[in-house]
């Protein structure tokens, strides 16, 4: 490739890093700016008070509450009813497994907005249906639980993905195996399938929960009255802003920072391993080869 | 299935696949649809003489009428079709914006970068992908304001000599989602650039191709599944995205979902909503299949 276009990718994607990440340490910077409305400039001093205030908002960390019980839930019912879906698609073909497959894909590409609004009349639909007008009951009021189930509907797919991916490296014969030797189905699915899944279970259940903490459209029509964080803070940028949000944001930053820096670690460790492990089996081959041309040589 | 898994375990899974499907899907769909037909009455008259049937709800779309001026010439539009034809409009330009800034990453990731500092790269470009939604929306807010971080460094650097009103129109809106999406589209071209054989590049190169006719007639169409999966989901996330246009829209921007909300948080009538909510759907699955017939692509292409 010209020199010249070498440099300018480089350089491109050295500028798109900073179109990123720039955003990001503003948000942060204007955590430790002492000044009451969020911004780095004019810069007006440090301070630590927009911390403080954070810690003592406890509609805030109710809604951090709120946000770990609910995404906790749709990695959970994500996890089952993706795992069981993908196992189904698996194992099924010709124009049924098309359909529900696009069906399970297409639930990704619905507005969150629609999935947030049909739940939600679900719900309460099916609630006037048993209990007529009168009082409704749990679960048939707006509230997080309703949030969960619509998140779900579509992380599932997801999880799906992930876990169908990693069926195809699964070897049906050992399956076979196990069942001609005697073990019951759950057997074979707890010893053998479950846990070849297990890497792409883990994976899903992560996606899952981050997805379910980003989620907004969702929540906002259907949790009835209660917070999670993302619904907090868009109340909070939409009403009264203070540099509190600020300082929240930079504290998730840090989380995901040490986050991505502990998992950098772990891979560059890891490879070094793999790096060590062939040159070993490099050197050991080479020390076959050597011997082997000594006892040739001798014989 | 039954003989691989036993009658036991296959019911279960079935039931968990139907409980998904049916429950958290299907169903609801269906209810906002027939519910969308419905009028918005009280309480007490629900299931009388006049919840009947009828396309009130939709024709809703059609009142009020608003001026705007294209090509020199007025016409007097409905403002929730203004609403829906701006939302559709800005997201496709959202989606282009995305591609061309993707599309030279995605290619730099898949052929040009060092394999060793792919991954750190891949975990930088991570990194806002986890911060959640509101707050990257939020630091836009805080970079685009009148006296924010932006103005105030074109004002120092002297490429402008007073502040510049960012957020006005769709530009602050555009912007959000832009940088919101913009990994959407990343991630599914590097992919599909990833696979291609390297050899064709380089034997297009060595019979003198100029580096833009690479571009055109080789990457991007082995690269077109990627293209498609990324523009449609830039295009759908958009198009639903209701936080980023509240917080970066300016006085006169309105996204179709915000009027989705209005209905359904301010005017509490979730019949109405229900009925613009099934339009947004339908009519966004419409324009993404024309535009997936225009360009020749099939869905499971997209879902690989």
């Amino acid at each position: 490739m010209h020199k010249f276009r070498l440099g300018l990718a480089h350089l491109y994607t050295f500028l798109f890093l900073i179109y990123l990440l720039a955003p990001l340490a503003v948000m942060s910077g204007a955590a430790f700016n002492d000044s009451k409305l969020p911004s780095i400039v004019p810069w007006k001093g440090f301070t630590w008070h927009w911390f403080q205030a954070l810690w003592a908002d406890d509609r805030m960390l109710v809604a951090f509450g709120n946000t770990l019980v609910v995404a906790a839930a749709v990695a959970a019912l994500a996890v089952i009813v993706g795992t069981a879906a993908a196992i189904l698609i698996n194992s099924i073909s010709g124009r049924l497994r098309t359909v529900l497959y696009g069906m399970m894909i297409s639930t990704i590409l619905i507005p969150g907005v629609v999935i947030g609004i049909s739940t939600l009349l679900m719900w309460t639909k099916l609630g006037g249906l048993i209990f007529g007008s009168g009082e409704k009951m749990f679960p048939f009021i707006p509230g997080l639980h309703l949030s969960v189930l619509g998140q779900v509907s579509y992380i599932a797919a997801m999880v799906m993905l992930l876990v169908l991916a990693r069926l195809q490296s699964f070897d049906a014969g050992l399956e076979e195996a196990a069942l001609d030797l005697g073990a019951s189905h759950a057997q074979v699915m707890r010893r053998i399938l479950l846990p070849h899944l297990y890497p792409a279970i883990g994976a899903g259940a992560a996606v899952a929960f981050f997805q379910s903490i980003e989620n907004f459209n969702v929540t906002q029509f259907t949790r009835g009255g209660k917070d999670t964080l993302t619904v907090y803070v868009f109340s909070k940028v939409r009403s009264g802003i203070t540099p509190t949000i600020n300082a929240l944001a930079f504290l998730l930053i840090c989380i995901t920072l040490v986050l991505a820096v502990w998992y950098e670690i772990a891979r560059r460790r890891r490879a070094r391993i793999e790096a060590a492990r062939e040159a070993e089996a490099r050197e050991a081959e080479a020390r076959e080869t050597e011997a082997m041309a000594e006892i040739t040589g001798a014989a | 299935m039954l003989r691989r898994y036993g009658s036991g375990l296959t019911l279960l899974i079935c039931l968990l696949v139907a409980f998904w499907l049916l429950m958290l899907v299907i169903v609801p769909n269906i209810t906002l649809f027939e519910q969308s037909f419905r009028p918005y009455l009280p309480v007490t008259e629900i299931g009388g003489p006049r919840d009947v049937y009828s396309l009130d709800n939709f024709l809703k779309v059609f009142n009020g009428d608003t001026q705007i001026t294209l090509f020199g010439r007025s016409f007097a539009i409905p403002v929730h079709v203004l609403t829906f034809a701006l939302t559709i409009l800005y997201s496709i330009l959202v989606t282009l914006i995305c591609f061309a800034l993707a599309y030279p990453l995605a290619y730099y990731m898949a052929k040009i970068v060092n394999p060793k500092t792919l991954p750190t790269l891949l975990l930088l470009l991570f990194i806002p992908l986890w911060v959640s939604e509101v707050l990257r929306a939020f630091a836009w807010w805080i970079i685009l304001a009148l006296k924010g971080p932006l103005n105030s460094l074109l004002l120092f650097t002297g490429v402008i000599d007073k502040p510049v009103r960012w957020i006005v129109d769709y530009n602050g809106v555009v912007i959000g989602l832009v940088y919101t999406y913009v990994l959407f589209m990343l991630f599914p071209i590097y992919n599909a650039v990833q696979s291609l054989d390297t050899n064709q590049i380089e034997a297009a190169e060595d019979l003198g191709a100029p580096w833009w006719k690479i571009h055109l007639k080789i990457v991007m169409p082995h690269a077109k599944p990627g293209i498609a999966s990324g523009a449609v989901m830039v295009f759908m996330l958009s198009a639903g995205s209701l936080l980023v246009p509240s917080i970066l829209g300016s006085t006169t921007s309105q996204w179709f979902t915000q009027t989705i909300d209005q209905w359904f948080k301010d005017a509490l009538d979730w019949n109405t909503a229900s009925a613009y909510a099934l339009l947004l759907l339908i009519l966004c699955t419409v324009f993404v299949s024309l535009a997936m017939w225009l360009f020749k692509v099939k869905l499971s292409d997209i879902a690989k």
